[in-house]
């Protein structure tokens, strides 16, 4: 039997289009626990590849024939040993080339709308870190909120749709992914704005990002205006795209709220946070649809693969909306927290300019899932 | 300080899964109880041989770091025999009760056990080499022999009182349940 080669793209086309995988994960126990390929339809069997170095024959039976087989490890070299010798064993067979480490790097680009006048809304769903950027395309220009560090992927995409990137933004400064705003502002000759007071100990030039700014995109003028929304962060600043679309940065997700506490200040940023989403919010338009900065689990996916709802719904399912009572919303934010990002410390001073890792460092510091919220 | 092994393998540059598969077929080579060095570079070897050494029944002792290089430690286990129930050596005494008292803890594992967490203040003689070093060991005082699980310190306890020594005590149950202090020397 031959042993097929996948890409990220290909996974994530199975979980896009609600596809049945069986994967074998052959990291072990303790990293598969941490995180892996989430998908609607998925299967999975965890046995790390040090205990198959005698043969698979123990496992044959527990591989399903009748769909399909992807061997996963962290990098990729044990996934091809353990698939070579299932293929041995006469299975058919496929590995993820690059394994978690390009699972977590991979962007799949899926258009969330039309804008007035021709424009498009593009958002940019990282599946294995959960993270959602966005690039807002009017004739002949483009503004990024959120970009991830692989710029290129933003630039060509650009490039394609024959726009230039002008503006560039972060609602926050990020502590579970490294940001490429900056690097693609000064690759592109765009403004790259961030919050100031998220913005303290951040050793390089920025605009400010200020409540109330409004900048237009391009010659179908599509409106970006800023709405400051603290809480996640003291500087956090949600966008409202075209009047239609309000992108919540860290703020509010589909399915939870942000968490206060990744820069050591949950008790002071919870009364943010609760003003944010119980007041300035309330005061919005409800058929805004809601686009996050983040998604943390496969259910939050819509069917087209987009992460977005209507922020009525929000208001109405959303349960970090719906905790009338002030000192029980306060401890459901600062009591009982999911453990924190991987490397979030290092992440933040990367962001800030502080430290300048290799690439392969900063591989190491993103890898694992996505934790910025409170469900 | 270097760390003392029997054997070394150089699984430098070798990307995953190769430092586990070359550290397999090194510790067939080796007897029970010999420790094995690897020289590795790949970063996820350590969690990767600290499951696979729990799994097959090898003793995990530990990992240093040098720039890039990481230095891991194991001693090979026989998954066939476990280490319990086969004490004979009639004076014990309990971990708790060695805290604080006057006399000589004497550590009977191997020099790379000892060298990454040991009783502050233990002499290491591994049981390769007592016979040849105990008479460095003072007749007068009060002997505690320690190892990981209370039964090579049996064996070494019975060896020394064999040899005449009488203040002779095997404590139990050893590393495995050492909840005080701990001293290094990696």
């Amino acid at each position: 039997m031959t042993v097929n080669k996948w890409t990220a793209a290909d996974v994530a086309r199975k979980v896009i289009d609600n596809k049945e995988l069986f994967i074998l994960d052959v990291r072990n126990a303790d990293a598969f626990e941490d995180w892996k390929i989430d998908g609607h339809q998925f299967d999975y069997l965890n046995v790390p590849y040090f205990d198959l170095l005698d043969g698979v024959e123990e496992i044959l039976l527990k591989i399903p024939t009748n769909k399909e087989v992807l061997v996963v490890c962290a990098k990729e070299g044990s996934s091809i040993m353990i698939a070579e010798m299932l293929s041995d064993a006469g299975r058919e067979v496929a590995y993820l080339a690059g394994g978690m480490k390009s699972w977590s790097m991979y962007l799949e680009p899926i258009k969330v709308g039309d804008l007035h006048n021709g424009g498009e809304l593009y958002q940019f769903v990282r599946l294995g870190k959960g993270c959602l950027s966005y690039m807002v395309i009017s004739k002949g220009e483009a503004a990024l909120i959120d970009a991830v560090r692989f710029t290129e992927v933003f630039t060509k995409f650009a490039e394609e749709k024959n726009v230039k990137i002008t503006h560039v933004f972060d609602t926050h400064l990020h502590a579970d992914h490294i940001s490429g705003g900056r690097h693609i502002a000064a690759a592109t000759g765009a403004t790259y704005y961030l919050p100031e007071k998220d913005a303290e100990e951040v050793v390089f030039d920025y605009t400010k990002l200020e409540d109330g700014l409004t900048v237009q995109i391009g010659a179908s003028k599509i409106d970006v205006g800023a709405l400051y929304s603290p809480g996640h962060t003291i500087g956090s600043t949600s966008f409202i795209v075209d009047h239609k679309y309000l992108l919540t940065g860290d703020i509010l997700f589909i399915d939870s709220i942000g968490r206060p506490d990744l820069a050591g200040l949950a008790e002071d940023w919870v009364g943010d946070l609760r003003e944010t989403l119980y007041t300035r919010y309330r005061t919005l338009a409800e058929d805004l649809i809601v686009l996050p900065a983040h998604f943390m689990i496969i259910e939050e996916l819509n069917e087209d693969g987009t992460v977005s709802k209507r922020l009525g719904d929000l208001f109405a399912e959303n349960h970090g909306l719906n905790v009338e009572d002030e000192a029980k919303f306060r401890s459901m934010v600062t009591d009982n927290l999911p453990p924190q990002p991987n490397a979030y410390q290092e992440i933040r001073h990367v962001n800030m300019g502080k430290i300048t890792p290799s690439d392969e460092e900063q591989t190491e510091m993103e890898i694992g899932p996505n934790r910025c919220a409170v469900r | 300080m270097p760390i003392k092994a029997d054997v070394q393998l150089d699984a430098k540059g070798l990307a995953c899964p190769m430092p586990i598969v070359r550290t397999k077929k090194a510790m067939n080579e080796l007897t029970e109880g010999q420790v094995l060095e690897v020289l590795a570079t790949d970063k996820g070897s350590k969690a990767d041989l600290v499951a696979w050494s729990k799994t097959v029944g090898h003793q995990y002792i530990g990992t240093t770091e040098d720039g890039e290089v990481l230095a891991h430690y194991i001693r090979k286990g026989n998954p066939e025999t476990t280490e319990a129930d086969e004490k004979t050596f009639a004076q014990t005494i309990s971990n708790e009760r060695i805290v604080g008292k006057s006399g000589i803890v004497l550590d009977v594992r191997e020099a790379a056990e000892y060298a990454f967490g040991h009783v502050p203040g233990a002499i290491s003689m591994p049981m390769g080499e007592l016979e040849a070093r105990m008479k460095e060991l003072d007749m007068d005082q009060e002997i505690y022999v320690i190892c990981r699980t209370g039964t090579r310190s049996d064996m070494a306890a019975q060896t020394l009182s064999n040899a005449g020594y009488t203040k002779v005590y095997n404590v139990l149950p050893g590393m495995t349940g050492w909840t005080g202090e701990l001293e290094t020397s990696i």
